[in-house]
């Protein structure tokens, strides 16, 4: 059974054009998005920056509320939920910020940032219990002890990072969002929180909603992958298999647009013209045809429903649709 | 296409736009003067693109900056080497002088179109105005439109009447490098032109540079922190690390046998599509503050093939093959 459960997921924003007016537009930050989880799992999700990515992560954390579709979390329906009895579940769901510098509060010792997590949810009941599981909590990120001691801004971004990390990990959660934790760290610092997420997982049995723009970060961390393109998934399935043979035309130019370090990888290139449209009025039919270079005219009508095209690979595109058809009747005759 | 080492030895004899020599310079915090640059050596022939590569802290913005003499002064101060652009030393240039060398032999494009960008400004006119001073008989609409689409902004007619806030940051960029190629500049410094920007649009933007540098026989200085990029653009590679130049070597070469103990553990800390490993190499510890240079080696803290020596002798960069300098003493022993 699976940990958390998404089923048809839409988020929409209003846009105020004023306050005196009522909003007659929206923006379709997330739309009719399904997935599942298991525990100990990290799917990962990628997809270009706008396209709901975050919105999606927040939602699941019940930081928004979705405007339709429901998330089941260890078989409790979190919209059913009342805000009292948010709480315990709440603990068992925590985030990670891209940005370690905004996402701490600067007034605050790292001990009370941590503490304060425990405090909310009862979860030392003395001083020197707290203390100690402050101090438990640092070693087992890589920091010292007597860090509790020190403010967020004697910290470089690595240890920000971790510092955050110890936060989410003081509550003993099942699932983090990780919302594109290493974007903002150097290239060397990046692989050192990279394989500590990797070795509390580990320990711990955490399931991971990793979020990242780096599809290459991804492939490294997770199993399964989601890309989404301007609030929906477009292809889904297991990460090494994506990667290796893309299914939908976005997720093709999306993986041969990562630079290469290796010079004989040698990659066909395909560089998409244009950019993501709006999501305010996205395009009809399926939402990538203005970009994409097999679009043909139903694209602009039709919209792709996400399909089954190998078994627990998915992809929604009318062509990866038509391909498939076609080489099941070739196995047929 | 990447020339590789050929294009680079071809080049050696044609006229360098640009050679730094042994360049100093220290910011002054209080009273004490702290270095940020120490003795960065770098030169760049004409049509050559050459990418600066390295951590944040590194001195990349720094070194772009000092180019056309952009680091205020105070805090910044030149405190030694030369500037050489088309042969003449930027450091003892006139105010006037500099003026005929800014934005016209040298022009930048910035990670944040924030900073070169007027947001009361409507895209065309804020073209217009650098063709105004630069090239001032070519400063007309049609002019600014076909510049416009020349970057790849689509209906650039309309495009025109847009504030910077309107445009996306890929068009942001592209009208950023508007801007900067207006003048037809010899040497384009893009300081981290594509780290804000998506894949995608990377691609886009970087299929664009390789495009105008064709074009125009304009020399890149392209800055970055992403080593990835070098194949792409490079026709040579300077790795900077704590304000000094560790390695530098052809494109290829670089990429396929990189020498220097910082760049293999870089390149070896970077996930790559297609590797299969359950954990990153990661480089222990973090790239040092400024001020706070290690002594002798000042990658030694971190590097797996430190000895004892290397934190006493400052290792000099020395030449191990044509083309290629590495700044460590045990570059040929095995990691
Ligand atoms: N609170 C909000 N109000 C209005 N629009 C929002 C809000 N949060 C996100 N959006 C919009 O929703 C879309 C998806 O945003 P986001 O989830 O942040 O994307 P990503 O994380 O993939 O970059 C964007 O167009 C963004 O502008
Ligand atoms: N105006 C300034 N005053 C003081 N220090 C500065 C200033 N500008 C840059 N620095 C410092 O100089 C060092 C090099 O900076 P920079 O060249 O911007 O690095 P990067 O390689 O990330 O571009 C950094 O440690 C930075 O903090
Ligand atoms: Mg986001
Ligand atoms: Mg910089």
């Amino acid at each position: 059974m699976s940990l958390l459960s998404v089923r048809s997921l839409s988020i929409r924003f209003p846009v105020h054009r004023g306050w005196w007016r009522a909003p007659s537009r929206f923006v379709h930050a997330v739309d009719d998005v399904s997935f599942d989880l298991a525990a100990g799992e990290t799917v990962g999700l990628v997809g270009e920056s706008g396209c709901g990515k975050t919105t999606l992560g927040r939602a699941v954390v019940r930081l928004i509320a979705p405007t339709a579709g429901a998330i089941e979390f260890g078989g409790i329906d979190l919209a059913s939920l009342k805000p009292g009895q948010l709480r315990p579940v709440r603990r068992r769901l925590q985030m990670i910020f891209q940005d370690p510098f905004g996402s701490l509060n600067p007034c605050l010792t790292v001990g009370q940032i941590i503490g304060e997590a425990l405090d909310i949810h009862g979860l030392a009941r003395t001083r020197t219990a707290r203390r100690a599981r402050v101090g438990a909590l640092l070693d087992h990120v890589g920091l010292a002890p007597a860090d509790a001691r020190r403010y967020p801004r004697e910290f470089s971004g690595g240890q920000r990072q971790r510092i955050g990390i110890a936060r989410a990990l003081a509550v003993e959660p099942e699932l983090i969002v990780c919302d594109e934790p290493v974007s903002a760290l150097d290239v060397s610092v990046q692989a050192q929180v990279v394989n500590l997420l990797h070795d509390l997982q580990r320990e711990h049995g955490l399931a991971y909603l990793f979020i990242a723009h780096d599809l290459a970060l991804i492939e490294h961390l997770s199993r399964r992958i989601l890309v989404m393109y301007l609030g929906r998934v477009v292809e889904a399935g297991d990460t090494k298999a994506v990667c290796r043979a893309p299914a939908h035309p976005y997720t093709q130019a999306l993986l041969s647009a990562v630079p290469r370090l290796d010079p004989s990888a040698n990659q066909r290139r395909i560089v998409l013209t244009g950019e993501v449209p709006s999501p305010i009025t996205p395009p009809s039919g399926c939402r990538f045809h203005p970009r994409c270079p097999m679009a043909e005219p139903r694209c602009r009508h039709a919209v792709p429903a996400l399909g089954e095209i190998s078994s627990g690979r998915w992809a929604a595109c009318h062509l990866v649709g038509a391909g498939n058809r076609m080489a099941m009747l070739e196995c047929l005759v | 296409m990447p020339g590789g080492a050929l294009k680079t030895e071809r080049q050696a004899g044609d006229s360098r736009v640009l050679e730094i020599e042994d360049l100093r310079i220290e910011f002054e915090t209080g009273a004490q003067a702290v270095p940020v640059l120490d003795g960065v050596s770098l030169d760049i022939g004409s049509g050559e693109t050459v990418c600066l590569v390295g951590e944040s802290g590194s001195g990349k913005t720094v070194t772009a900056l000092a180019i056309a003499r952009l680091l205020p002064c105070p805090p910044a101060r030149y405190a030694g080497g030369r500037i050489l652009v088309n042969g003449r030393d930027v450091l003892r240039m006139s105010a006037r002088e500099l003026r005929t060398i800014r934005g016209r032999v040298v022009s930048y494009v910035f990670q944040d179109p924030a900073v070169a960008l007027n947001p009361v400004l409507r895209a065309g006119a804020q073209v217009r105005e650098t063709l105004a001073l630069h090239r001032p008989e070519a400063a007309h609409n049609d002019e600014v439109i076909s510049l416009l689409r020349w970057v790849g902004i689509p209906a650039p007619e309309l495009r025109i009447r847009d504030y910077p806030h309107q445009l996306s940051g890929g068009m942001q960029q592209r009208l950023m490098l508007a801007m900067a190629l207006a003048s037809h500049p010899r040497l384009l410094v893009a300081d981290e032109p594509t780290t804000a920007l998506d894949v995608t649009i990377q691609a886009q933007i970087l299929e664009l540079l390789r495009a105008l540098r064709r074009q125009l026989n304009m020399s890149v200085l392209l800055i970055t922190h992403n080593l990835g990029l070098v194949g792409e653009i490079a026709d040579r590679v300077v790795v900077l690390y704590a304000g000094q130049i560790i390695e530098e070597a052809p494109a290829r070469e670089l990429l396929s046998r990189p020498r220097h103990p910082y760049t293999r553990a870089l390149m070896k800390s970077v996930p790559e599509l297609g590797r299969d490993a359950p954990r990153l190499d990661a480089i222990p510890g973090s790239v040092p503050r400024l001020g706070d240079w290690p002594a002798g080696c000042r990658f030694h803290p971190r590097c797996p093939m430190a000895r004892p020596d290397c934190s006493r002798e400052a290792p000099a960069l020395a030449s191990v093959a044509p083309h290629q300098r590495v700044r460590c003493r045990f570059w040929d022993h095995a990691p």
